[in-house]
């Protein structure tokens, strides 16, 4: 039947003693103990230094168009091939990492802290600050992501900063949310009390006393919300709402050509969508490991 | 008991109106005017006072509070007023294509639940097994791959198998048929579209019955279960799942909601003429009043969806009620 005998060893023993102690140890002790986790960080990490340098690796210009070289296959010349428009596919992807990551790491802090502080500052005052800020919240979080995003690219117009912009509004009250609920039994605690009784400002005691105390589940929803984000552009780009030609994008990539030339040159489509669905698998491969790291009640899971 | 239901159905409210509000602030900070597209679609300039007809037939001359108040008023009677583009009832309009985006949604449910119980049950009983590997990574991809490209992908498959098997490609019908005329058709229409959805519905199902099982078989009724020499399939069926379910229920109603919202590109993909496709095409004319009716339809099936799911948690968990 079930094994259970494992999760009645006495694990938590041996994580005392094992707890990493320097900095580079617990990097370590991370890998160790978090396979999954390294190999999403392991991901992370190529695409970083893929977005970073992309001048350097890329092989040719990402809006360069070779009218001599359309639609072609994947060879040594072309990694990834061709797409309509002569544009080497690889060289495109290394561009688009760099677009999803400024457009994934900003959503996720401008959006992360926005929601940070509102969470914990509802949590903090309570009462009739909290009843209104959460029915806010409320409304924007019923909002569908897409049609706020429609919203706000239709106002504003699209381009990188705008589509930051309208991934970042959904995101905030997701934040908010869970920060809010950690956060309401930190409130209780006495050493907020003892802050109070102090004469410390609202102010101080919000973002010396509350906010460390919830950062543990914070940077959990940061990285999972990188993911969301690079997934919500890369929709966007698709349904021509985001970013635009010729940035290179991996949602834009997908867009007309791909599904033209999907039986012909199916490369065009498959590339830019592998790229999508393994850098949002490396944040969340890595983010889950975090949790799993943190979070002692997880550790022995 | 009862307390808490009133005061949970009241802030229902707030929200709804608050929603409104949005969606009428935005579509009027929207630049274009419905009226010069609908009468300069030749790209000819157009006569000013045509526009001002035009604004006035529209009720555009009234003062802005007044027509938010037609527009809470029409909703609250279920009166959604005519489409500002096309003229027709905006219900009928929407009427006309939900069923495609319903069953779309519904299909996709069904097949998240049969795979994402029974997958989410077996890895938290085989934890950290091979097959708990398999299937958490299974699930992270799921929700790491969009489901624009998977769909991109499965078309590009079935044309690739169908021509070699038929020696003719094959393409999902375009025009829909309600499933009781022609079940095959409807299906087969259906089918692909709520399955790249269903995929990352069910990635998001399996990760959550995992974590509450996990959850529930550390409690210790199971184990006084156990040692009460319980056969283990009753203890899993009876006493575990049942309690686990809980929180999954909750996820498969939020994520519906979610789903809704989310069918937009995935209509785009498939080429699906349903209430997503009718909802950006309502954004680009300005039509305001199908733009709201589908904003507030989507909303209000997202606080119902959260309200249902609180209240049936306040019944089955007393703490929540007399907290």
């Amino acid at each position: 039947m079930v094994d259970i005998a494992p999760r009645y060893a006495p694990a938590a023993v041996d994580d005392v003693a094992e707890r990493p102690r320097s900095w580079r140890a617990g990097v370590i002790g991370f890998c160790r103990r978090q396979p999954l986790g390294t190999v999403g960080l392991a991901v992370v990490l190529v695409m970083a230094v893929a977005g970073l340098s992309a001048e350097w690796i890329a092989p040719y210009s990402p809006t360069s168009n070779d009218f001599a070289a359309m639609t072609e296959p994947p060879s040594w010349a072309h990694l990834m091939g061709t797409d309509q428009f002569g544009r080497d596919l690889f060289s495109r992807i290394v561009f688009g990492a760099r677009t999803a990551l400024i457009v994934g790491f900003s959503c996720a802090i401008i959006g992360g802290v926005t929601g940070l502080v509102l969470g914990v500052a509802s949590a903090y005052f309570g009462g009739r600050i909290d009843l209104v800020l959460q029915r806010v919240l409320d409304v924007v979080m019923a909002f569908p992501l897409i049609i706020m995003a429609l919203a706000v690219i239709a106002i504003f117009g699209s381009g990188v900063f705008n589509v930051i912009v309208a991934i970042t509004i959904p995101l905030i009250p997701r934040c908010a949310r869970v920060v809010r609920s950690s956060a309401l039994a930190i409130r209780e605690m006495p050493y907020i009390d003892a802050a109070r009784a102090c004469g410390f400002g609202h102010t101080r005691i919000i973002l010396r006393h509350m906010v460390p105390n919830v950062l543990a589940p914070f940077l959990i929803m940061l990285t999972a919300f990188v993911g969301q984000a690079i997934l919500a552009e890369a929709s966007l780009s698709y349904l021509g709402l985001g970013v635009q030609e010729p940035t290179a994008a991996w949602g834009l990539m997908l867009q007309g050509g791909a599904e033209e030339y999907a039986s012909t040159a199916p490369w065009i489509a498959v590339f830019p969508g592998i790229a999508i669905a393994l850098t949002v698998f490396g944040f969340s491969l890595f983010g889950d490991a975090l949790r799993d790291a943190i979070d002692p009640r997880l550790r022995d899971r | 008991m009862y307390r808490y239901i009133v005061n949970r159905v009241l802030l229902v409210i707030p929200t709804l109106v608050g929603a409104a509000a949005l969606v009428f602030v935005l579509m009027r900070l929207i630049p274009g005017d419905i009226c010069v597209v609908r009468l300069g679609s030749g790209g000819a300039s157009v006569d000013p006072r045509t526009v001002a007809l035009c604004h006035a037939e529209l009720g555009f001359d009234r003062p802005l509070i007044l027509q938010f108040l037609d527009f809470v008023w029409g909703f609250l009677r279920l009166d959604f007023g005519v489409s500002m583009w096309s003229g027709k009832p905006v219900a009928e309009e929407i009427a006309a294509r939900l069923p495609i985006s319903l069953e779309i949604a519904v299909v996709a449910t069904v097949v998240a639940i049969l795979i994402a119980i029974p997958l989410g049950t077996i890895s938290a009983l085989k934890q950290n097994s091979w097959i708990d590997h398999v299937v958490r990574t299974a699930a992270i991809a799921g929700i790491a791959t969009p489901s624009f490209w998977l769909g991109i992908v499965s078309i590009l498959v079935v044309l690739d198998i169908s021509n070699a098997v038929f020696g003719a490609p094959w393409m999902p019908p375009i025009d829909y048929v309600p499933f009781w005329q022609d079940p095959l058709r409807n299906l087969s229409m259906v089918i692909l579209p709520a399955l790249t959805v269903g995929y990352r519905y069910s990635a998001v199902t399996m990760r959550m019955t995992r974590s509450a099982m996990l959850e529930v078989l550390r409690e210790d009724y199971i184990r006084t279960a156990r040692a009460k020499g319980l056969v283990e399939r009753l203890i899993i069926n009876r006493h575990a799942l049942k309690n686990a379910l809980l929180p999954v229920v909750t996820l498969i109603g939020i994520e519906f909601a979610f789903l809704i919202g989310g069918l937009v590109v995935t209509e785009q993909v498939f080429n699906v003429n349903a209430v997503g496709r009718l909802f950006v095409l309502a954004v680009q004319n300005q039509d305001y009043t199908l733009t709201q009716a589908i904003v507030m339809l989507t909303v209000a099936i997202f606080v119902l969806a959260n309200l249902a799911v609180d209240l049936l948690y306040a019944w089955l968990d007393p703490r929540i009620r007399f907290g």
